[in-house]
């Protein structure tokens, strides 16, 4: 084989390449819209960071897609080692911003290695479950080994601290036992524990995580503090109206009483000014991506393609629906990026990789 | 009897079944958000709506209270006012033009259209505020806060602004504020548009102690932005206060011992380097750079020909003339090639090479020794002890006393000044020296050029034996609550060995300058202090020689720069002075009588504990009947 398969290329899934491009050019323009100062101002740097991170994680996507995701699985253990020890290293000496330690300033570029993470979890629970179960589905006792795997990352995560992350991992295991096969009775068993346990992990978060939570339950009881932010994108979004403020028109967004309005926050940006019409549109775009990535797990031609497939499209639902939840005052305030539309450098990347895998398993049908 | 229960045969899950129970799942928990979005966008839009026009969210940075300078004694000579300010948020005007006009009107003049365009031409964000007129008084704060309503976008703010006690006094040293540059924002510091910094002086060299920390407000404004309430506070924290060495009625009367004429004139402690006085004339009021200097003030100062924004005493180079036989008679008596007892005979003139160099007496001064030569300041004296030292070795004795070369006072843009040497020549004009030119560098003219600070330090020098100290003007710094922070003990940069036996004879001498007969600044003298001290009268203008004019005949720009520096009592001196008259002719005319005036201010503030030995009489060799001399 000269290169590249030929049939690599005739079956090349351009609807996830270009669901994946119109996702990120709806990041751009919230970016915009978020950094946005005046007719007379330049243009803010983070557009054209953006705008860098999206060629290369385009980049990475193309040559993920013609990466033969089989071949993954020999390298799902590397990959997950090498993850935790950037992890220790960011726990060591990480770059802090905000009080959180998350990254690691490689000079240019500062690195989130908890973005890596999130696919790196999925790699190595994949090829943990690509066996067949056993009759009746995975005990308890089989989960033992991939549970301590993951909270190692977890653990990890929470250190930072970086509450959303630690959850979007746990909801993607969650996600990949449940399809995995893990048997109905265990799966009982570990929701009830989970709840049990749900009042000593309050112990354990830090005061402003605990804020947060109160806050959520009662935005009002503290409306000037931590449930300020709340309140203040729940108006952002509801004064977009059916059809929004406009472009650029926003003023909620840009009068700085939003955090992260690039990040977490950047659906409050968008959703104030292109209304109830975009916010669907946005939600389509979620849609089809998610419903292509149940497709191609549907098709894939082996276990470990449907899950990788299904590992990768529950770390874009998970994230999508908590961050839009969150923004709309549904959830507690938890640092989740919007993927493929909040500012970042190593979400974007990561998440544009992803889909390449996507493609890959879409595309290699053909071939075996 | 056994019953068993059954179970039913056990499957292996199937994975298509799994995914369609996720796909159940997404599609439910993506329904819900777009119920919950509809609920927002649609169903409470209105509401919402309201909320968001209503509920606007101002930033206001609240510039930290800068730090205040007091003197020596804790006096206050810098502090902070607060300032009515006119500001607009441009986003919150519905009518610009309209609001301008109505602003002038009510505040009966103003360039608000020009404030705001040059807010723009700086990038300067449309909801940030714009100061657009300061220091507003009573009627126009009454009149902007009645007619608040009309004025949507227009708010009053108080603003802290710096405020020099004693206007143009010290005005160098404190120096001024202004509104950060543009350049300044680009380097890292934490400034922001319309944050205050210290541009010049002790303000610009202090900057980071008195600047403090600012902080921030939250306050929600309504629709015309008027604040509603305040919603979060990060308090500021004031900057730290100064203490200066500087003693303020010395200060003042040092300003006042120049007065209007051009000059500079610095006071040191010799056994510290702690700088008492500091002045340099013609000053200016930092008064009027705070909150943004008006272009015609700006332009006055540029094109003033007294340049008041130069710092004489360390950006002024003069000629030390006379003042500089000091390091000549150092140097000479140190190498071995002066004595106490050479005398060289003064005719009125020497003979050098081809041409003639004068003594500013044209009969002469006969034979004298270096006691005589010092108190007479004879020039023929001096041209013979410069030509037996060689250019190299009075410019090694300049350099180890200080001259030329910057002090290391802790203040910007400091100037060196010239000592030539032979080798310095061949760098600087790539020519040899010709020993002839040795003898102007003798008398402290032809290439020699220092700053007034750099003589006090010479001064301070004879008096405390040939201890180089750092000229320092700040004492301590102190926190809020007047804890020390940091204090600045005093720093010596060189100990000279200088015998004692040739410090005494200088002393002696440069006593008989202000006390003995025939000195040559008898102006100068105390009725209880002994003052040392030694004039200068240096030439402006390459004057050809022996065609001196009458002085007063010259105009102004081409007189004389008079010099005086003195530093008293004799016997353990507590204060060193160098003084600079700009075309004032003679150092012991012009200079002198106000160095009197310091001097005794300085010892009505601090007496002097230690019996005071009686002035000395004549010395031996000055015969009783010597004229009154004219120095050169």
């Amino acid at each position: 084989m000269a290169g590249i398969d030929r049939r690599l290329v005739l079956h090349f899934d351009w609807t996830l390449f270009a669901l994946s491009l119109g996702l990120a050019a709806v990041g751009v323009i919230s970016v915009l819209s978020a950094t946005y100062a005046g007719p007379h101002h330049r243009l803010d740097p983070l557009v054209i960071h953006q705008l860098t991170w999206i060629g290369i994680g385009a980049f990475l996507m193309i040559a993920a897609a013609f990466l033969d995701y089989r071949a993954l699985g020999a390298y799902a253990y590397p990959v997950y080692v090498l993850t935790v020890a950037m992890l220790g290293v960011v726990a060591v000496i990480g770059h802090s911003t905000g009080g959180s330690r998350r990254w690691i300033n490689l000079g240019v570029i500062k690195l989130e290695p908890s973005e890596l993470a999130k696919l790196a979890v999925v790699l190595v629970l994949v090829r943990y479950l690509r066996e067949e179960p056993p009759k009746g589905g995975w005990r308890l006792r089989h989960m033992i080994v991939p549970a301590v795997m993951i909270m190692i990352p977890v653990a990890l995560v929470l250190r930072q601290p970086d509450l959303g992350t630690a959850l979007i991992m746990v909801l993607i295991t969650a996600t990949l036992m449940f399809v995995g096969g893990l048997n109905w009775r265990t799966m009982a068993i570990l929701a009830t524990a989970a709840v049990l346990a749900a009042p000593l992990a309050w112990h354990y978060l830090k005061p402003y995580q605990r804020e947060r939570l109160v806050s959520f339950i009662d935005p009002h009881s503290d409306p000037l503090g931590s449930g300020y932010h709340i309140i203040q994108s729940e108006i952002a979004i509801g004064a977009g109206g059916e059809f929004g403020k406009g472009f650029l028109k926003g003023t909620q967004a840009r009068l700085n009483f939003l955090p992260e309005q690039t990040t977490d926050f950047i659906f409050a940006v968008f959703a104030e000014e292109f209304g109830f019409a975009g916010s669907l549109i946005l939600l389509t775009l979620y849609a089809l991506l998610i419903a292509r990535g149940i497709w191609v797990a549907r098709h894939a031609r082996d276990r470990f393609g449907t899950l990788l497939a299904i590992g990768v499209t529950a770390m874009v639902f998970w994230q999508a629906t908590i961050n839009m939840g969150m923004a709309s005052g549904m959830l507690p305030v938890v640092g989740i990026p919007l993927p493929l539309v909040s500012y970042g450098g190593s979400s974007l990347i990561a998440m544009m990789a992803a889909i390449g895998l996507l493609i890959s398993i879409n595309t290699r049908r053909y071939l075996f | 009897m056994k019953f068993r229960y059954r179970r039913k045969e056990l499957q292996v899950p199937r994975l298509e079944l799994r995914v369609a129970g996720l796909s159940l799942l997404i599609v439910a928990l993506m329904t819900i958000v777009v119920g919950r979005l509809y609920y927002l966008q649609v169903v409470r839009h209105q509401s919402l709506a309201e909320l968001a026009d209503r509920n606007r969210i101002r930033i206001r940075r609240l510039p930290a209270l800068r730090g205040l300078v007091f003197d020596r004694h804790h006096r206050p000579l810098v502090d902070t006012v607060p300032s009515f300010d006119a500001v607009i948020v441009p986003e919150d005007v519905d009518d610009l033009s309209a609001t301008i006009e109505r602003l002038e009107q009510l505040l009966g003049g103003g360039n608000v259209a020009e404030r705001l365009q040059q807010a723009e031409d700086d990038e300067r964000p449309a909801y940030d505020p714009i100061t657009v007129e300061e220091h507003l008084d009573w009627n126009q704060v009454v009149a902007l806060e009645t007619h608040q309503l009309e004025l949507p976008g227009v708010s009053l703010q108080v603003n802290p602004r710096r405020h020099y006690l004693y206007g143009q006094l010290a005005a160098h040293l404190l120096g001024y504020v202004g509104e950060v540059s543009r350049t300044d924002l680009q380097h890292p510091g934490g400034y922001a548009n319309g944050d205050q910094i210290g541009k010049f002086g002790l303000e610009r060299g202090w900057e980071n102690f008195l600047r403090g920390d600012a902080g921030g407000q939250e306050i929600e404004v309504d629709a015309v932005g008027r604040r509603l309430r305040l919603l979060r506070e990060i308090p500021e924290r004031p900057g730290d206060g100064v203490v200066l060495t500087i003693d303020l009625d010395l200060q003042q009367v040092a300003e006042q011992a120049l007065g209007d004429r051009s000059g500079a004139l610095v006071a040191i402690d010799p056994k510290t380097g702690y700088i008492l006085a500091m002045v340099s004339h013609p000053a200016f009021d930092p008064n009027i750079f705070t909150g943004g200097i008006t272009p015609a003030d700006w332009h006055r100062l540029m094109v003033d020909p007294g340049h008041p924004l130069q710092n004489r005493t360390i950006q002024g180079i003069y000629a030390p003339g006379s003042t500089f036989k000091i390091v000549d008679a150092i140097a000479g008596l140190q190498d071995r090639t002066l004595t106490s007892s050479t005398t060289y005979n003064c005719p009125g003139g020497l003979w050098y090479g081809n041409r003639e160099y004068r003594c500013w007496r044209k009969q002469g001064h006969g034979t004298l020794a270096l006691h005589r030569a010092l108190v007479e300041s004879c020039d023929v004296f001096f041209y013979q002890v410069g030509a037996h030292l060689g250019v190299d070795r009075i410019a090694q004795w300049g350099h180890l006393l200080g001259l030329g070369q910057k002090t290391g006072i802790d203040l910007a843009n400091e100037k060196t000044g010239i000592i030539p040497s032979s080798q310095w020549k061949r760098n600087r004009y790539h020519e040899r020296w010709y020993p002839a030119e040795t003898l102007s560098v003798a008398i402290g003219q032809g290439y020699v050029s220092v700053t007034p600070l750099q003589m006090a330090q010479l001064a301070a020098e004879v008096a405390n034996g040939g201890v180089r100290y750092k000229p320092q003007f700040v004492k301590e710094v102190d926190a809020l609550d007047g804890t020390p922070l940091r204090s600045y003990p005093p720093v010596i940069e060189q100990r000279l060995n200088i015998d004692q036996e040739n410090l005494d004879q200088i002393r002696d001498a440069l006593c008989d300058v202000v006390n003995g007969p025939g000195g040559t600044a008898r102006k100068a003298a105390l009725p209880n202090i002994v003052v040392c001290g030694k004039t200068g009268t240096a030439q402006v203008v390459a004057e050809k020689q022996g065609a001196r004019t009458n002085e007063k005949a010259l105009s102004d720009q081409l007189r004389d720069n008079g010099w005086f520096i003195a530093f008293a009592p004799k016997d353990n001196p507590q204060i060193a002075i160098a003084m600079i008259v700009e075309h004032g002719g003679h150092g012991g005319s012009a200079a002198a009588p106000a160095v009197r005036d310091v001097l005794e201010k300085f010892f009505a503030l601090y007496p002097v504990n230690t019996p005071v030995s009686p002035a000395p009489a004549g010395h031996p060799e000055i015969q009783a009947k010597a004229p009154q001399p004219r120095e050169f």
